[in-house]
Order: C-alpha cells, then sequence, then structure tokens
C-alpha cells in the first residue's frame, strides 16, 4: 500500500469572485489519480492551515487572482509551519507578476503556476516534490 | 512513519495535528498500527457514533453543517468523517464535503476529515470505524460519519453506526421508493431535507405511513420522520434530539449486539481477503476461476482452508 495517492488542499484564499480555474484544475488533479480536498471560494488564511492541518495533506495549492497575494501568501505560509507542518508543499498558481514570484519564493511558495501552465505540467511538478508518505 | 504509539498518546491529549497524523496512517492502512488498536480502542470514551448517509445531492453535508452549529450550541466537541468515492480507474478523488462545512473550519473543538474511498474491496467500512476510534480517543463526540448512500460498502458504513440517519428529499419518489428494501432500511431517523421546497410535507406523510406499518424482523417504534431544511436551520434542533434520544435505544444490549456481529463480520471478511491475497497459491487459484477450471466457492475454500 505505499503507492498511496498524494493528498493536494485546494484552497482559494481572498476575495476572489470565481474558481473556474481551481475546480478545473481540482477535477485535472482527481484524473493524474490525486486525492483532492477543495474548499471553495473566500478562505481566510486560518481556514486555510486549519484545512491543510486536519486533512494532514501533501501539498498546498493556493490559487489567487485578486492581487492580494503579497498579502495572503506569505501568512498561510506562516501559520501551516507555525502547526508544525514542515514537509508541506505549498504552491500557488492564478495571476502574479513575475517580480512578486521572486519574493513569494523567498516567503517559503515553492513555486507559482501562471496562465497557460498545463494540468499535466502541475501534476507532475507535485509528484517530484510532494513529501514521500512512506 | 512515526511512533504510532505516542501519536495515539498526543491525539488523546486533544492535539490536532497527532490526531491528523494518526488518521492518515488509518487511511493508509499502515500495518505498524495493527498491534495499536487495542490500545487505540481502549482509549476510547464511548462517544456516539452517528451514520449520515444518502442520495447524491440529498444535501449531507449541509445539513452535517447545521448539525455542527446545533451541536456545539450543546456544548459537544464534534468529530466528523466525510467519505466521498474515489475513481476506480485514476484512483483519484474530489473531496468536496468541507466546502459546505466551512462554517466550522476556523473552530477548534470541531475536527473533520475527509476520506476517501479508496476503492479496495472491503477494508473502507474497517477503516472508517478505526478512524472514528481514533477521534472518540481524542475526545470528540459525537462522531458524524458522512457518506454518499450510492454503494453496498457505503450503505455498510453507516450500518455500523450506533444511530443512522438517512437524508431524503422531497422529490425522493412515490411510495414503492419508500418501501423498496436499501437505504431506508438501514434508518433509524430519517431526514426529509430541503424542507422548504414544495411536497416536503407530502414525502414524510408517506414515508410515515409506509414505514410505520412495517412488520420487520423485530417490533420497533415508528421511525422519527423529521423535517429539515439544512441551509436555513429549520427542524435541525429536532433532528438533534431524535438523534440524541436515539442514542440509549442503541445501546440495548440487543442492538449492541448485533452491530457487534456486523463489526466481527466486516472483520473477518477483511482478514480473510487480506490472508488469502497472501497466500502463495493465489494468483494459481484466480487464474483457475479465469479460466472456469474452478468454481469461486471451492476458490475460496481453497485459499482459507488448505
Amino acid at each position: 500500500m505505499n503507492d498511496t495517492p498524494i493528498r493536494v488542499l485546494i484552497a482559494k484564499p481572498g476575495l476572489d469572485g470565481h474558481d473556474r480555474g481551481a475546480k478545473v484544475l481540482a477535477r485535472g488533479l482527481r484524473d493524474e489519480g490525486f486525492e483532492v480536498i477543495y474548499t471553495g471560494l473566500r478562505q481566510t488564511p486560518e481556514m486555510v492551515a486549519d484545512a491543510a492541518e486536519q486533512e494532514d495533506v501533501d501539498v498546498v495549492g493556493l490559487s489567487i487572482l485578486s492581487g492580494a497575494h503579497m498579502t495572503l501568501l506569505p501568512r498561510i505560509v506562516e501559520l501551516v509551519r507555525g502547526r508544525g507542518m514542515d514537509d508541506v508543499l505549498i504552491a500557488a498558481g492564478g495571476i502574479i507578476p513575475d517580480a512578486d514570484i521572486t519574493r513569494l519564493k523567498e516567503t517559503g511558495i515553492a513555486e507559482v503556476f501562471g496562465p497557460g501552465t498545463s494540468i499535466s505540467q502541475i501534476a507532475r511538478y507535485f509528484r517530484e516534490h510532494a513529501r514521500s508518505r512512506a | 512513519m512515526t511512533d504510532l504509539a505516542a501519536l495515539i498518546e498526543a491525539a488523546r491529549t486533544g492535539e490536532r495535528r497527532p490526531l491528523a497524523r494518526l488518521l492518515t496512517a488509518i487511511e493508509g492502512g499502515d500495518p505498524d498500527l495493527r498491534p495499536m488498536l487495542p490500545q487505540l480502542f481502549a482509549a476510547g470514551r464511548g462517544a456516539h457514533l452517528v451514520g449520515i448517509t444518502g442520495p447524491p445531492g440529498s444535501g449531507k453535508s449541509t445539513l452535517v453543517n447545521a448539525l455542527i452549529g446545533e451541536l456545539r450550541r450543546r456544548g459537544h466537541r464534534v468529530g466528523v468523517l466525510a467519505v466521498d468515492p474515489s475513481s476506480p480507474y485514476t484512483r483519484g478523488a474530489i473531496l468536496g464535503d468541507r466546502i459546505r462545512m466551512m462554517d466550522h473550519a476556523a473552530d477548534r473543538d470541531v475536527f473533520m476529515r475527509s476520506m476517501a474511498s479508496r476503492g479496495e474491496l472491503g477494508g473502507l467500512a474497517g477503516r472508517t470505524w478505526v478512524a472514528a476510534a481514533a477521534l472518540d480517543a481524542a475526545g470528540y463526540d459525537p462522531i458524524l460519519v458522512e457518506t454518499v448512500g450510492a454503494g453496498q460498502s457505503e450503505v455498510e458504513i453507516a450500518r455500523l453506526a450506533e444511530t443512522t440517519v438517512v437524508v431524503e428529499v422531497p422529490e425522493m419518489g412515490d411510495e414503492v421508493q419508500a418501501i423498496k428494501a436499501g437505504l431506508l432500511e438501514v434508518a433509524d431517523v430519517i431526514a426529509v431535507n430541503k424542507g422548504d421546497r414544495p411536497g416536503a410535507q407530502h414525502a414524510a406523510r408517506q414515508l410515515r405511513a409506509m414505514l410505520s406499518t412495517a412488520g420487520g424482523r423485530v417490533a420497533r417504534k415508528p421511525l422519527p420522520i423529521l423535517i429539515t431544511t439544512a441551509t436555513n436551520g429549520d427542524g435541525v434542533a429536532a433532528l438533534v434530539d431524535a438523534i440524541e434520544a436515539h442514542r440509549s435505544i442503541a445501546r440495548s444490549p440487543a442492538q449492541a449486539r448485533d452491530r457487534a456481529r456486523a463489526q466481527v463480520a466486516r472483520a473477518l471478511a477483511d482478514l480473510a481477503l487480506r490472508r488469502a491475497s497472501d497466500a502463495s497459491d493465489w494468483d494459481e487459484v484466480l487464474g483457475a476461476v479465469a479460466e472456469r477450471e474452478l468454481d469461486p466457492m471451492t476458490a475460496a475454500e481453497r485459499l482459507l482452508g488448505s
């Protein structure tokens, strides 16, 4: 039973108006064999961290379009790490300018996936970088 | 894997991260967990195990969200296990029940875990109840187990609960639907949800008429059939009352024995399958059945007995 599926939390922090992209990704990752926990729109950083903790996920994927990423994403990293989840991969996707990507990576966001990224690219990245479940 | 005994100890103190890690080990069928199970079950505090099942889209998750709210008002710490199906093709799953339960996302006295059915033969029901035992040991009471009432294994999970709530909707169908064998048979309490829709009263009346006259295996009190509207909370307090009232019935010696039988039967089936699939002649016997040289019953006997 060592090939346990990778568990991914897909969350949308902040005030985005729609979650089409997040749902397409959730569905795509399901088809790639991931177990995807989707929590819906308008999540606070605390809600995301609490869900990640209770679900014991391997990956947290944050989708954000609103422009509030420099505020919300580092806060989520801080809360997740603060709950002792040091080995959880945290990645982001959405509309994020290149200049901010460098700074986000400095705060602990492992990777940022912009528009045009394919689901198989994301799946491959998660498989390669998620902690092992052994 | 970290020391499971330490995880169990830490989970008992109510710490959430060790509990989450423990649930992962249970879900994954970690073989190191097996010797710990007596300790885990002994640590249980006797939480009320409540199964919530019903057809997809009947509002189970939203109703669970409303139930959590009412149970929290009554001072309970609530554990929730939400089981969603895995794809048999890719083994992937969308676990979406949390979306409807986000009212309680930041409440430290609610622990919610999504589980994928992972599609193995059997096993799911067993794992789900070990997970419930972990929540029990961690001091959550009641524990709500939500499953899609779509297949046999999901119905079985609910059946192993002390109190099973079946969630129906006004459009459930006619009287014949109500007397078909299946989901409604396992109900201890029925909630006709989406009670603000036309036909809710009528559906509840039909259910009452058809189910109250059912003789059944044992003479039982009429089933509580309640109308709820999960989205605005109507009828939810009455539903909690009915669930709590059933707790003592569920713990009568006769019912406890029925449940024990179902639990042991489940464990036996899981054990037999595990042992048989480890047997050296497993592949050979399966091949013989595939070639129609052997019937499945004889195959099973050979795998187990000899």
